[in-house]
């Protein structure tokens, strides 16, 4: 929520979850959800996928890698579906992740994922077949340019709203942004009978 | 002759305080900002790191609804909170409600409830409002005209410090249900067809509007039920215009305008509808008439189909793994999908239009044997109201638990929950993978298939337990 660090271009193996419509359920359950800040949430990003009820691990890729060499994930249609749980996109941050892959991702997750310097980007189906059959590949995310590179050499451009973009490339601070504009906003209320 | 306008344009006209730009977006006004224990913390934390304050606590109103137990305190007042972290972040709410000089409708208050029906009941939610709420189901005050939408905590932190957000306007789809609905058909079968027909996606990013004959019958119960759901298309509000239902409905309550000051609110208000003529970017019809009692039988919002029609067979991969995990084969009748817990309540169906129609069907019957129902007021006026109407006698009587207002069960985050490998039938809004509780399997119905099948003991069509008029 606050300045962050501007984010680039990086490189990095990617983690493919194959399923399609992965909702913020699943991403961290709503059991979770109590806590009072944003920290260490990555060891319950996508809980009862990797855990048995008492806590063991379950044979499952995210147990598997080390995130630290595995940045991007790459997942189903339709990523981020469901509740506006800004601890979905914490929590997958602090699991390792810089950025997300999907063929569409949902409206909150993308926006809330911006907010947090969590990378969306959408590829079309094509581009996603070939990431999700060569799975250990390494990508490169370029945001100056908007452009994903796959291991086999192949570039595509992706999406990404103007201003969110801006204010990942230069660290621009959206609260300050509207902060900015208190004048106006008083200005506003007075205009339309909405003064305090 | 100005162009045509529809319902979200007029909205949304009025609440710009800066244009967007190719290269900026627009900055939002938001007339009502709800809150609660969940989504806030996080965003009170960054407001004090920056030494600032909520700039409009007359525009911002908090309650305690996810992560608040729905049983009684003990003899010594102490509540039964699933966790101390649950109670920590009750009481992190109370302390910032306090220091930001918020009205919180805490423990005690008769208001208390789920935010989204708090709102409407107490006319905190106005025609034309923008309302925005760090929860996806938002969208619920669109019933009343409102541009209502879910944000994440970043954002709340935004409304809280500025009373704006950086918006992008979103492309508009009126969905008009014509005909009329049979009888036995509620707004959440209506709801249930919408979401089937457009798909859990094909809401992504639009604004809805919801028109014709269907929506004007329905009563602002049921559009709110509508409204709720819209999310689970992806579409990031749904819309409904005001009507002169919708201001008899607002009439008289606590934070509505008074006396003549009403009736010159109400005169605004029902200009807001749509212009003959006002262009969508999308506009898709559904028959009304042919929309029956529905349940899902998947792992997403829009894997339903009628009760009638049993459960479908596997079109593609992900509805075989849909099928897979609710234990179901594709093609079977829903008879055979026998009922562990019912789930009565939540922000989609916890009002007392959702609660009347539950113990109708519920009146003078029991709960079949090894079914758990539950029933959850929305809020503390619906469970005082239903208390003086003796829904909660019918409820008891037939076996079922009668709770305390909170999300409950929804959401599971309070300790109400539904045990791995269960089937619930719940009124709620998500049947997603373990929503109820690890391991739990979800059939999203209206209040009177709920009931209905709490007293069959499996998913049931609840026709065959209603007194019907020929239509």
């Amino acid at each position: 929520m606050s300045n962050q660090e501007p984010v680039n271009s990086f490189s990095s193996r990617i983690v493919v979850l194959p399923e399609a419509n992965i909702d913020t359920d699943q991403i961290i359950p709503a059991r979770f959800l109590t806590t009072t800040t944003k920290a260490g949430l990555g060891k319950v990003a996508f809980n009862d996928w990797r855990y048995t009820a008492d806590g063991s691990n379950k044979p499952h890729i995210l147990n598997e890698i080390d995130p630290t060499e595995h940045r991007v994930l790459v997942a189903g249609n339709n990523l981020g579906c469901g509740s506006s749980r800004e601890h979905a996109p914490w929590a997958l941050m602090d699991y390792g992740f810089k950025a997300v892959i999907s063929t569409e991702i949902a409206d909150i997750f993308k926006s809330n994922s911006l907010k947090n310097g969590l990378l969306p980007v959408v590829v079309s189906p094509d581009i996603h077949d070939k990431l999700t059959q060569n799975p250990q590949q390494r990508v490169t995310i370029d945001l100056e340019s908007c452009t994903l590179t796959l291991e086999d050499g192949t570039t595509v451009t992706f999406q990404v709203e103007a201003f969110a973009r801006q204010c990942l490339l230069e660290g621009v601070d959206a609260m300050g942004w509207l902060l900015k504009r208190l004048p106006e906003i008083e200005a506003y209320e007075k205009t339309n009978g909405k003064a305090a | 002759m100005s162009k045509p306008k529809s319902l979200f344009e007029k909205v949304w006209e009025r609440h710009i305080v800066e244009e967007e730009g190719a290269d900026k977006p627009a900055v939002l006004y938001i007339d009502l900002h709800l809150v609660h224990e969940v989504t806030s913390p996080q965003a009170f934390s960054e407001l004090d790191a920056r030494g600032l304050k909520v700039r409009r606590p007359d525009r911002t109103f908090a309650t305690l609804d996810h992560s608040i137990p729905t049983l009684a305190p003990d003899a010594d007042g102490n509540r039964p909170y699933v966790t101390a972290q649950a109670k920590k972040q009750v009481e992190t709410l109370e302390a910032n409600a306090a220091k930001n000089g918020l009205r919180l409708f805490g423990y005690d208050a008769e208001n208390r409830g789920v935010v989204h029906v708090i709102g409407p009941e107490m006319g905190l939610t106005q025609p034309g409002f923008t309302v925005v709420c760090g929860d996806s189901h938002t969208s619920t005050h669109g019933a009343f005209g409102c541009i209502a939408f879910g944000i994440g905590t970043s954002e709340v932190g935004h409304v809280l410090a500025t009373q704006c957000l950086a918006q992008r306007k979103p492309k508009t789809m009126r969905i008009n249900i014509t005909g009329a609905l049979q009888p036995g058909v509620t707004g959440k079968d209506v709801a249930l067809t919408v979401i089937n027909t457009l798909g859990f996606s094909g809401g992504t990013g639009y604004a809805l509007e919801y028109a014709g004959p269907v929506i004007e019958a329905l009563d602002m119960e049921g559009r709110m039920t509508v409204c709720n759901l819209s999310i689970e298309a992806g579409a990031r509000c749904g819309m409904i215009a005001p009507d002169q239902k919708t201001v008899e409905w607002l009439r008289g309550r606590e934070y509505v305008p008074q006396g003549a000051a009403f009736d010159e609110a109400a005169a605004q208000w029902l200009t807001l509808k749509s212009d003959d003529g006002a262009v969508f970017d999308k506009e898709i019809t559904i028959d009304g008439s042919a929309i029956e009692p529905m349940a899902t039988w998947g792992t997403s919002p829009d894997q339903g189909a009628p009760i009638v029609r049993g459960v479908p067979v596997a079109a593609n991969e992900d509805e075989e793994r849909a099928l897979k995990y609710m234990g179901f084969t594709g093609g079977e009748a829903r008879e055979v999908e026998k009922v562990d817990v019912v789930f009565i309540g939540s922000c989609t169906n916890g009002r007392m239009a959702d609660l009347r129609a539950a113990a109708a069907i519920m009146k003078g019957r029991k709960v079949a044997p090894g079914v758990r129902a539950l029933i959850v007021p929305g809020s503390e006026w619906v469970r005082v109201e239903a208390e003086k109407e003796g829904l909660h006698n019918i409820f008891l009587e037939a076996g079922a638990e009668w709770r305390l207002p909170g999300c409950s069960m929804c959401i599971a985050m309070n300790g109400d929950f539904v045990l791995p490998g269960q089937l619930a039938v719940s009124t709620s809004n998500r049947n997603f993978e373990g929503r109820q509780g690890p391991g739990s399997r979800t059939v999203l119905a209206s209040p009177a298939t709920a009931a209905a099948s709490a007293i069959a003991g499996h998913v049931a069509d609840p026709r065959q337990f209603m007194q019907l008029e020929s239509a």
